[in-house]
């Protein structure tokens, strides 16, 4: 007689084992099957499609009713079983059904996740599993309206792309800083957020739900941040758990998944789990792939076979039509892992191998996506891919043949209204023109004629990739200097075209420049952060982990670790008050050393890294504000007493170095910047040998600037005489936004100077009033954004991580 | 990419520091132990590494340094080190001392030789 095969559940797993089974078995088991859903095996994984309405239920059935009917199989539908007998060996359902079995499979598959946030038991919180799920989400969503999808994974971002098909705005709210997270490194999750917004789907990243608003029905979803968004429908797609409850209840050992032997057997013999319930070798998996795997083996089993299952790979894509996208393997980066990076602005592709002692152990690729299959097969094999090193990456259509990446690619990817040359506004379209109508060959003809590098020079490199482009081999650009390892382009041609293309942020800028690493390095981030937050000053989220420690912790790191406090003096002015207050500080937290700095005020140091939070907190009551001692910014501003007190001054020198400071703190610059203002020409404030200097003279202000007085010496340059106080605070912020929007990251003034000429700066900003007003209108605007002080912000909180250990490990204590 | 682990397999010398969250990607967070200070790291692609905070160089705190790949970059000298194995990458020569670390779905283990301190 056949055995009696009983199986909990009729997804996917089990639908595959019973193929293989009834293949080479046919007559073996008599099978009952229950399923909690009212239903036959459908293809779960094409529920997205059904979704978004380019496929219908008809046409992702598995098996049909025939199917059972033929192999003799009993399937109670709609017959979620609630109890295990193991001792008389049958399972019963809810609704009173009992079956006796010999061999039990379970098969439960996983339960969605439901954030437990008040309102999460609202009418149209839905989560996204079966076809039920399916079936409400387009009951709403005929009515239109805006879906909120809480989960920015793989199945959050199927269903947003879904709705939005039928017609819903979507927002998706996801709680990391990039979607994906699992699957996708950052600049591939970049790509992808892209196409998605540029769907119509918005996507909000570090959303932290707080609670679902709505009294009976969904009515909106309210952010940590208090940020609010109206819904008519939210979905929750945060993760899934094996719905391990039932064996659990059976006394089966459990972990996270109903724990499996290579046999899948439970720790009955008699009982096996199959598909997401199941735990094997302490993993659970959530794609078919695997479960596949482990199901051949499980028939092969049933039938007296001795397969051993021993865990998979996996790998994953994305079901949004026009979205192309694979990741598989371990794609972080590690000791003796190398990877290989290639990158297509213009046809947004992205891919990603890393590889381990030459084989292959993980890949992202976004856009162009046929290959993965190949990298994925020699993953899985481990194949040795020494000999492929250098083509590996362009894919196997490239074996044998060869590919070279061209250096151009960026330049010739922008836009023909690009513009090249900032200073006399020339685009790419003009200059290429230029070139062949008047068959231009040399830089000097291409300057005369169009002007473009012709006056600060920033965009020499940039205008020389043009003309190769224009003229091909005829034209041999000299090298630039790379910002570093990572990219080809130097630093005045990734200022530009940050410009140019828009870019606004790190990742952006390493996709659409083509960067030949995955996340940078300690050279060129710092500096791409610079001229984000210098060019969208109002857009740009300052990338913290991009900033050396001393802008991070807002104090200078000293020899031993510990660190320094410099507060304002504005103008090196200070009073009893002020400095009783340092005085007390110094006490309170045992500060080694004080000490008057060349910069004319009080510098702190030796302060551990725990109290600068509390030092801050005490300085700040006292009206100090932090200065800035340790920033590419503006540092101090030095005067002499001037005409107030001295018998030579001419003009309030005091009080112009304050109002400049005052007017100037807290801008981040390329290096550091430092003012001096003396009252006369005797010039006691050391003003001809700072980045600007102001000489004040009977007749108004003469305007300084280049000058050096550290690893180099060098006395200013002179920029012209000013009549009014005004004047002289336009022509200086003028003058430093020129600086901070062209000079390359860690170049200071005199440095810069030397590279473009005095005269540039002459023209720009004493001779031109419409470009001076235009550089003091964007220092002003950005200023808006930056004078934030950084320690009282840390004083309330902000940061807290920076300064207090994760742990404090006590070994007595512990290890009890 | 995930790395899970037998509970059954953390031994007595393993401590529970806090979760992974609590250190910022690219960036780093210290513990004290009897045995010094120790920098735990996290990097872009969320792996964590734990490694002794002074640089062989001149005591640099590491932990402060910027992190890329899974290398980090000493504040005080920019000396580069590999945090997997410890050792200084290109011209320069030293190590600093690795210390396992365990991630169950998030929350950080670390490895310690309880009977060195004694
Ligand atoms: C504290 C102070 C020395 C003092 O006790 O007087 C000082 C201390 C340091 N200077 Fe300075 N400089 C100080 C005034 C100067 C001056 C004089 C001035 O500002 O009038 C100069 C010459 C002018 C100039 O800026 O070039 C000066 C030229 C430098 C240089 C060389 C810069 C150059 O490009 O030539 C460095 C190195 C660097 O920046 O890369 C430097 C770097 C440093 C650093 C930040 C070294 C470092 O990277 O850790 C020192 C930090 C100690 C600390 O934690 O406070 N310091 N340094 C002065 C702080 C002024 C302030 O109130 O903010
Ligand atoms: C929208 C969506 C998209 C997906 N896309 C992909 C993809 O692109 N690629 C991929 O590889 N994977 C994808 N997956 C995952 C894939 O569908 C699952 O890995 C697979 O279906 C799991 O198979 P299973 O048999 O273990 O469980 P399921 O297919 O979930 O079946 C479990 C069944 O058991 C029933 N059940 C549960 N408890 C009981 C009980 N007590 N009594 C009776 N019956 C019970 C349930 O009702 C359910 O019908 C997707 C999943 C979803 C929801
Ligand atoms: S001159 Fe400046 S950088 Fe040099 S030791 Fe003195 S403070 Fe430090
Ligand atoms: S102390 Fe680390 S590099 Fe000098």
């Amino acid at each position: 007689m056949a055995k009696k095969l009983v199986i909990v559940g009729n997804g996917m797993a089990p639908g595959r084992m019973l193929e293989e089974l009834f293949e080479t078995a046919p007559g073996l088991y008599e099978v009952t099957i229950f399923n909690a859903e009212p239903r036959v095996n459908y293809d779960r994984i094409m529920l997205s499609p059904v979704l978004s309405g380019e496929k219908a239920y008809e046409d992702i059935v598995i098996h049909t009713e025939d199917w059972y009917a033929e192999r003799g199989i009993t399937l109670h539908k709609g017959a979620k079983v609630t109890g295990i007998d193991r001792a008389a060996k049958t399972v019963t359902a809810a609704n009173g059904i009992t079956a006796p079995y010999d061999v039990l499979v379970i098969a439960t598959g996983s339960s969605p996740i439901i954030l437990p946030v008040p309102g999460h038991q609202l009418n149209g919180v839905l989560p996204y599993r079966d076809l039920d799920d399916v079936e409400q989400m387009l009951a709403i969503a005929e009515g239109r309206g805006h879906a909120v999808v809480i989960g920015g994974g793989l199945l959050g971002l199927e269903a947003a792309y879904g709705l939005k098909r039928q017609g819903m705005s979507v927002t998706v709210l996801h709680l990391m800083p990039t979607i994906m997270e699992r699957q996708l490194d950052p600049a591939a999750a970049y790509l992808l957020e892209k196409a998605l917004t540029e769907r119509g789907i918005e996507i909000i990243t570090k959303a932290n739900t707080r609670r679902i608003l709505g009294t009976e029905k969904v009515e909106g979803v309210e952010l940590e941040d208090g940020r609010t968004i109206v819904a008519d429908m939210v979905v929750m797609a945060v993760g899934i758990r094996p719905a391990a409850a039932l064996a659990k209840e059976a006394g089966l050992t459990v972990n996270r998944g109903i724990v499996v032997d290579d046999g899948m057997a439970t720790s009955d013999p008699a009982i096996f789990a199959l598909g997401e319930c199941a735990e094997h070798r302490g993993q659970c998996y959530g794609l078919v792939a695997p479960l596949y795997e482990s199901a051949r083996v499980l028939a092969e089993r049933l039938t007296g076979g001795a397969a051993e299952y021993l865990g998979s790979v996996t790998n994953t894509k994305l079901k949004v039509t026009g979205v192309n996208l694979f990741s598989a393997g371990d794609f972080a980066e590690g000791e003796g892992r190398e990877e290989i990076v290639l990158r297509d602005a213009a046809r947004g592709t992205y891919k990603r191998l890393v590889l381990k002692e030459n084989r292959i152990i993980g890949a992202v690729l976004y856009g162009e996506v046929a290959d993965g299959p190949w990298y994925f097969d020699m993953l899985k094999r481990g194949t040795d891919v020494a000999e492929l090193r250098e083509t590996l990456i362009f894919g196997q259509a490239y074996q044998g043949g060869g590919a070279t990446l061209d250096p151009r690619a960026a330049v010739a990817n922008l836009p023909d209204d690009a513009e090249i040359c900032g200073c006399n506004g020339v685009c790419k379209g003009k200059i290429a023109a230029t070139i062949t109508a008047k068959g231009l060959t040399t830089l000097d003809e291409v300057r005369a004629h169009t002007k473009a590098s012709a006056s600060c020079g920033n965009c020499t490199g940039l205008v020389e990739q043009v003309m190769s482009l224009t003229l091909g081999d005829k034209y041999n650009p000299t090298a630039v200097t790379p910002v570093c390892g990572c990219t080809h382009l130097g630093h005045d041609e990734v200022r530009l075209l940050i410009k140019a293309k828009g870019l606004k942020t790190i990742p952006a800028v390493m996709q659409e420049l083509e960067w030949k690493t995955s996340c940078g390095c300690a050279k060129c981030r710092p500096a791409l952060n610079y001229y984000l937050v210098c060019d969208y000053p109002d857009e740009y989220a300052d990338d913290y982990q991009s900033r050396f420690v001393n802008e991070r912790l807002h104090a200078n790191i000293q020899k031993d670790g510990t660190y320094s406090v410099v507060p304002r003096m504005w103008g090196g002015v200070t009073s009893s008050d002020e400095l009783r207050a340092i005085a007390d500080v110094v006490d309170k937290f045992a500060i080694p050393m004080v000490k008057v700095t060349g910069g004319q005020r009080i510098d702190m140091l030796g302060a551990k890294k725990e109290d600068l939070p509390a030092v801050w907190s005490d300085l700040g009551k006292a009206g100090f504000v932090s200065g800035q001692a340790y920033a590419k910014g503006l540092r101090t501003v030095k005067t002499c007493v001037g005409s107030d007190w001295c018998r030579f001054g001419t003009q309030d020198s005091t009080g112009l170095g304050i109002r400049l400071e005052k007017f100037m703190w807290g801008s981040w610059t390329p290096a550091k910047v430092k003012l001096g203002v003396s009252g006369c020409p005797r010039n006691c404030a050391e003003a001809t040998c700072k980045d600007i200097g102001i000489i004040c003279v009977d007749s108004g202000y003469e305007i300084h600037f280049a000058g050096a007085a550290g690893l180099d010496i060098k006395g200013t340059e002179i920029l012209g005489t000013v009549k009014t106080e005004d004047e002289a605070l336009e022509h200086v912020v003028a003058l430093t936004q020129m600086y901070r929007e062209q000079a390359r990251y860690l170049e200071r003034i005199y440095k810069w100077v030397k590279r473009i000429g005095v005269e540039q700066v002459r023209l720009q900003i004493m001779d031109d009033a419409e470009k001076r007003s235009g550089f003091f209108e964007r220092f002003v605007f950005s200023q808006q954004f930056a004078q934030v002080d950084p320690w009282s912000e840390r004083a309330s909180g902000k940061d807290k991580h920076e300064f207090k250990p994760m742990a404090v490990i006590d070994f007595p204590q512990a290890a009890e | 990419m995930s790395r899970l682990v037998d509970p059954a397999s953390l031994t007595a010398g393993y401590f529970a520091i806090g979760h992974i969250d609590d250190i910022p990607r690219r960036g780093a967070r210290c513990v004290q132990t009897p045995q010094g200070r120790i920098a735990v790291f996290r990097t872009m692609d969320d792996e964590v590494f734990a490694v002794e905070d002074q640089c062989p160089h001149k005591g640099g705190p590491l932990s402060v340094g910027i992190v890329h790949g899974a290398a980090v970059t000493c504040p005080l000298h920019n000396w580069v080190f590999s945090l997997e194995t410890g050792k200084a990458q290109g011209a320069d020569e030293g190590a600093i001392k690795t210390y396992p670390i365990r991630n169950e779905d998030g929350a950080l283990f670390l490895a310690l030789d309880v009977f060195a301190a004694k």
